[in-house]
């Protein structure tokens, strides 16, 4: 007969960024059932928003999350541009274009390197950090700031960019191209890796409709679906790129695509510096009438919904954040179900959840045995102890 | 009863790939607000929520993106946001939970996309689910009192601050 033990994650630790508390129950190795319980940092910002004035609402909403701080404040514009009618000239739309796409770069990198840290690859960790830092020099660039970039605004962007930052901007995505490629050959390419990743966490593609996963979650479960692609906004419909989606849902599959996706953000952020026109970055909206509207943005974690509703008046009525991680977190009671407790964590980071802060974390023991529960330092452990055990056998 | 925050009356043409979803939905629709190109908004009976939630889900290429709860006069509107792939098309299906009860049938049995969404509702506006399958808190901290919804219009953020729990004892000297 098999025992049941309750598995506590969380509910903070410094390898997660925000308090999440995952537990989890365990037959043997086996997982059985998870449970999630979120909202330690809510910081209710729809009901903050209605304070503000639609101006100022974009730098409250890019303080959602610190790595999508341009996703966030381009789904808002949206929304309110859907309101209002307006089109953001098409200089904007680019330089929108380019500072996302940045984003995006430095977002999948920051992933690759965590995830490799959970595998015991701190090499991959290493590299992939070493080449984050020039595209975060390359938004500094851009928008003056790391993070939290003020550079939208209702009806176009805030500053314009010199030829020298843009060419600059290029040659920092070019010359990153080759140790991401590379990157990727040494992910893909290894044994060790395949016999780690595939066929672990599986999210079938009925489960993530069902879930409504997004992003590279989705993509990676073959659901082909991408903002960028399907209800194109800034100037994805005027570039060249590909939608990366592969079919079998494990986690060698989402690191697959959000490897892939990088080069592609790389292909966009040349094309568009090469492509820009010239021209006003500011469609100069003067009233915000009455009605709502929908902005949805294509972020690093998938797709990013902004509903607001407008009554006419300076301050919107309501606005909804919808960020992806909302929708991508409950899929694990699909997808960590039946695999090993070593498997977790590698399961847990591969939708790369977003939480932002500073974390501990607390220590469960078992009331029956009285024995030490894992913590989450010991769960990355058990996940290397597993990669080196596959290493030696292959 | 439903359609008393409809003041609009004049349906808008049915067209394209939304007019084709929301015909699809038959008369539960009561009123169509929108219907363009990639956007659609349509208001429908409040006690057709599953049936209409389970037609939505079987079309091809949808999912639920999420759901927004606002506070009105006459309850609380209920807006599921619906996305349809490769059109890129957003529906928005609403529905009015109206006052004393505020009460709407669950669509999570059916979506799981909906379960975290209509708990957050719950816990922030006071929307009631029937026959949900887990309605615990979501957002809310155990030590909110019950009854106070954070969302709605008439509660202020810093006049209506429910005070803090007491701080937990500090543990006693020499014990780790």
């Amino acid at each position: 007969m098999t025992h049941k033990t309750m598995l506590n994650i969380g509910p903070f630790h410094p390898l997660q960024e925000e308090a999440e508390f995952f537990q989890l129950s365990i037959e043997g190795e086996r997982v059985v059932d998870v449970d999630v319980r979120t909202s330690y940092n809510h910081r209710g910002i729809e009901k903050l928003d209605e304070s503000k004035t639609f101006d100022q609402v974009p730098f409250v909403v890019e303080r959602v999350c610190g790595i999508c701080s341009a996703s966030h404040p381009l789904a808002y514009i949206q929304a309110v541009e859907d309101i209002a009618h307006v089109q953001a000239p098409p200089r904007a739309l680019y330089l929108r274009t380019i500072v996302n796409e940045l984003e995006r770069m430095h977002s999948h990198l920051l992933w690759a390197g965590l995830a490799g840290h959970f595998l015991g690859y701190n090499t991959v960790f290493m590299w992939a950090w070493k080449c984050r830092e020039p595209v975060l020099d390359a938004l500094e660039i851009a928008t003056g700031s790391r993070v939290n970039y003020a550079n939208c605004k209702i009806g176009g962007v805030r500053r314009d960019m010199t030829d020298e930052q843009l060419q600059e901007i290029a040659r920092i995505a070019g010359e990153a191209k080759g140790p991401v490629e590379m990157l990727i050959g040494a992910v893909l390419d290894d044994p060790v890796l395949h016999a780690r990743l595939k066929n672990v966490g599986v999210l079938s593609k009925k489960d993530a409709k069902a879930y409504g996963a997004l992003g590279p979650t989705a993509r990676g479960s073959g659901l082909p679906i991408d903002v960028r692609r399907d209800d194109p906004y800034a100037a994805y419909d005027r570039l060249d790129w590909n939608v990366i989606v592969a079919e079998e849902g494990d986690v060698f599959a989402k690191t697959k695509v959000r490897l892939l996706e990088t080069v592609e953000a790389i292909k966009i952020i040349r094309q568009a510096v090469r492509d820009i026109p010239g021209g006003q970055i500011d469609a100069k909206v003067e009233h915000i009438p009455p009605g709502e509207g929908i902005g949805r943005v294509e972020a690093p974690r998938g797709e990013t919904f902004h509903y607001v509703r407008s009554d006419g008046s300076n301050y919107p009525v309501r606005h909804k954040v919808r960020a992806p991680s909302f929708n991508n977190i409950p899929t694990f009671k699909a997808s960590c179900i039946g695999y090993e407790v070593a498997d977790v964590a590698i399961t847990l980071a591969s939708v790369d959840p977003c939480y932002s802060c500073t974390e501990r974390m607390c220590t469960a023991v078992d009331a029956e045995s009285g024995r030490e529960m894992y913590n989450f330092s010991q769960l990355v452990k058990l996940s290397q102890q597993k990669t080196e055990r596959v290493r030696r056998q292959a | 009863m439903s359609q008393a925050v409809t003041p609009s009356r004049a349906q808008v043409p049915l067209v394209g790939f939304v007019g084709q979803a929301l015909a699809e939905l038959g008369d539960a629709v009561v009123a169509v607000e929108r219907c363009d190109e990639r956007r659609g908004v349509a208001r429908i009976d409040a006690e057709r929520t599953l049936e209409v939630a389970k037609k939505l889900l079987a079309m091809d290429g949808s999912r639920l993106a999420t759901a927004t709860g606002i506070d009105v006069r006459d309850g609380i509107d209920v807006l599921y946001h619906w996305c349809f792939e490769p059109q890129g098309v957003v529906i928005t299906i609403k529905v009015l939970a109206a006052r004393p009860s505020l009460t709407l049938e669950s669509i999570a049995t059916h979506v799981p996309a909906a379960n975290w969404i209509e708990r957050e509702m719950h816990d922030l506006l006071g929307a009631n689910f029937r026959n949900h399958p887990d309605m615990r808190r979501l957002i809310l901290d155990d030590s909110w009192p019950e009854g106070v919804y954070p969302l709605r219009k008439d509660f202020d953020q810093v006049a209506d601050r429910p005070p803090l729990p007491p701080v937990p004892p500090a543990p006693e000297e020499g014990v780790s």
